[in-house]
């Protein structure tokens, strides 16, 4: 199409019932950050505002027919999104909601894989919240509370008021050992900063690993978490030096082709032989984009850091070959 | 040589339909513009999704964001002829007897020539919503194939399957096949009597617009650097059989297509704003109306086949009199 309008962000907000999401939502809906948004629902149920930027929609998951059985999109997202960018100019960005049952895999994927959406909208992060005190019970019992940690890029632990100490940092070090690569916000009510929610550019890979100028420091301790073990998510933390693209880039294709329906998220920054600048990786399932970001600055460490969250992942495997692509 | 009159709007155009003498322009903002002796217009929704011409030509029915559906007459008057609550309603089809069906949701609604209502609910939502050309029945798109179903009678629905996604759903005019778009990039079609397949796959992009040709010998359909028109003469359609490929561009894509409604034309739209009206026969081409700000979202001939409704997503619409 001709028109060149700019993409609208988009963010999707996931988690349970009574992790305190309709409080954050009636947030960003009344609160002045200076944006206004449109929002995709579950259902009306829950939000006591009354606003034709609401938007209630069914969950609908199409599997594409491609032989992946990953390869999955929300048909009720394209849908909705169309409609609302047939009248742009009524909000600035977009927020999906979506309950503590529905997969996050195919609400990304649907802003990569479909061309309409893709063209007018862009993703610019997953936030979960979640419950510090009903965090260990959701993922004793479901996989779902796993897997929305898992993808996002920014977890909102609320309700710490409920917990003690020692119940805090067993839930956080829960969260930080299914996704390392997520920025944790400690809340009661709901009461996150707004700027560390909307906004982000989580997927953009410009931005994406800059935001968080700790991404994947720090030693890769896992704590194994009787509780992270039974939802079998966890992730990969794969570190190395400057890296031959003969050999890293069929292997990251490959990789991602082989254990694409078993990864979850990737992200990573790779220090590339001879090249002045930082190459960003990052995605989702079987997606896989891939950019130079910048030049890598003066007195920064060329190092090639890559985390792989992910069930059944083969972490062996990974890391010798990984380790393997070394120039 | 074809005269363009623009009609400059300055929202979406969701549809464009002839009422008589009186071309109607359907926004996605909720307002009904027509040119009748000047320009006139009519506020239907507070946003519209989709818009259909009841048969007997004379009213325009219209689905909206506001979970209205509409009846739009030719003089202007809006009439509320459901309501469904907050939910968007996305699509609506008007059939034989006045009948009328729209989706929200997962449940397709019918208002039936004697008044009553009917509802179905589906597993899935329904994507798309057509009526048969001849007696009360219709049919719904949705995931992994389409659903029969004849209100007016208790029995039971027929089921077509097919894996994927199928977003919109066309019966042709003999009422012998029925043919729906899909999510990855194809038409699918089953002919009713047998419940034979029909595979047309091949598009580089979804296809968002079909139409089918006089006597329903042909379907035109979007979705490709060329509008891809497929025989449907022979008893088991366009099987085995090459598509027709008219007005090939290389810098853009179809987005629109309105068959002639006597002779085997097209008029086909573009990304880019851009009109031609191509000749089966020969493959002959006209330009119609040079590129624009944005793509063609919707056109319509009028009933003699001498002017031509346009509409883009910029809002710039108009009437191209192809008889000077």
């Amino acid at each position: 199409m001709s028109d060149q309008q700019a993409q609208i962000p988009v963010t999707v907000l996931t988690g349970y019932l009574g992790s305190g999401k309709t409080t954050l939502l009636n947030r960003i809906l009344t609160e002045d950050h200076g944006k206004r948004y449109a929002v995709i629902v579950n259902e009306f149920g829950e939000i006591g505002i009354d606003n034709d930027l609401i938007v209630e929609s069914d969950e609908e998951i199409y599997e594409m027919n491609n032989g992946c059985i990953c390869c999955t999109v929300r048909g009720d997202l394209i849908r909705t999104v169309e409609g609302l960018m047939r009248r742009p100019g009524r909000f600035d960005a977009i927020l999906v909601e979506t309950t503590g049952l529905a997969d996050p895999a195919p609400v990304a994927q649907t802003f990569f894989m479909d061309d309409d959406v893709r063209s007018k909208t862009k993703l610019d992060a997953v936030v979960a919240l979640v419950d510090a005190k009903h965090l260990p019970l959701r993922l004793k019992d479901s996989t779902e509370a796993a897997d929305q940690i898992a993808f996002a890029d920014v977890v909102v632990l609320n309700k710490i008021d409920l917990v003690n100490e020692d119940e805090l940092s067993e839930v956080e070090a829960a969260i930080r050992a299914i996704n390392p690569a997520a920025r944790i916000h400690k809340t009661e009510r709901s009461g996150v900063d707004l700027k560390e929610v909307l906004d982000r550019g989580a997927f953009d890979l410009k931005r994406a690993v800059d935001n968080d100028p700790h991404f994947l420091d720090g030693d890769d301790d896992h704590h194994h978490h009787h509780h992270v073990e039974e939802s079998g998510v966890r992730s990969v933390s794969l570190r190395a030096g400057d890296m031959d693209p003969k050999r890293f880039f069929p292997w990251i294709e490959k990789t991602t082709q082989i254990d694409g329906p078993n990864i979850l998220r990737l992200k990573g920054i790779i220090a590339i032989k001879d090249d002045p600048e930082r190459y960003v990786v990052q995605g989702v399932h079987m997606i896989l984009e891939g950019d130079h970001q910048r030049p890598w600055r003066e007195g920064e460490k060329r190092e090639s850091r890559l985390v792989l969250i992910g069930r059944d992942l083969d972490e062996e495997r990974l890391r010798r070959t990984f380790e393997a692509c070394q120039a | 040589m074809p005269t363009v009159a623009p009609l400059d709007l300055d929202a979406h155009c969701i549809a464009v339909s002839w009422l008589g003498d009186v071309p109607h322009f359907a926004l996605a903002d909720g307002v009904v513009h027509r040119l009748d002796g000047g320009h006139k217009h009519a506020e239907a929704h507070d946003g519209l999704l989709a818009a259909s011409r009841t048969l007997d030509g004379k009213a325009l029915l219209t689905a909206g964001e506001d979970g209205r559906v509409c009846k739009v007459s030719s003089d202007g008057a809006v009439e509320t002829l459901a309501e469904i609550g907050r939910k968007w309603v996305t699509s609506i089809a008007a059939g034989p007897q006045r009948a009328i069906a729209f989706a929200s949701g997962r449940v397709a609604h019918v208002l039936l020539p004697d008044g009553k209502q009917k509802q179905f609910e589906h597993p899935r939502s329904v994507e798309g919503i057509a009526f048969a050309p001849k007696g009360l029945r219709i049919a719904v798109a949705r995931y992994n194939g389409a659903t029969l179903h004849f209100p007016a009678t208790e029995g039971k629905p027929t089921e077509l399957e097919w894996a994927g996604a199928h977003t919109g759903v066309t019966f042709s005019p003999d009422g012998n096949f029925l043919v729906t778009a899909m999510q990855e990039n194809a038409l699918h079609g089953w002919k009713l009597s047998d419940g034979k397949h029909m595979r047309m796959s091949g598009y580089p992009a979804k296809v968002k617009s079909f139409s089918w040709s006089a006597k329903g010998k042909w379907l035109a359909s979007s979705g490709a650097p060329a509008a891809i028109v497929w025989p449907f003469q022979a008893k088991d359609g366009p099987m085995g059989k090459a598509p027709l490929e008219l007005g090939t561009r290389g810098d853009t894509m179809v987005s629109c297509v309105a068959c002639h409604p006597e002779a085997d034309i097209l008029a086909i739209g573009y990304g880019d704003g851009m009109i031609i009206a191509a000749r089966f026969a020969d493959q002959k081409e006209v330009l119609l109306r040079r590129q624009g700000q944005g793509g063609v979202t919707s056109m319509a001939w009028d009933g003699a086949g001498q002017r031509l409704g346009f509409g883009t997503e910029t809002g710039e619409c108009g009437v191209i009199d192809i008889s000077a």
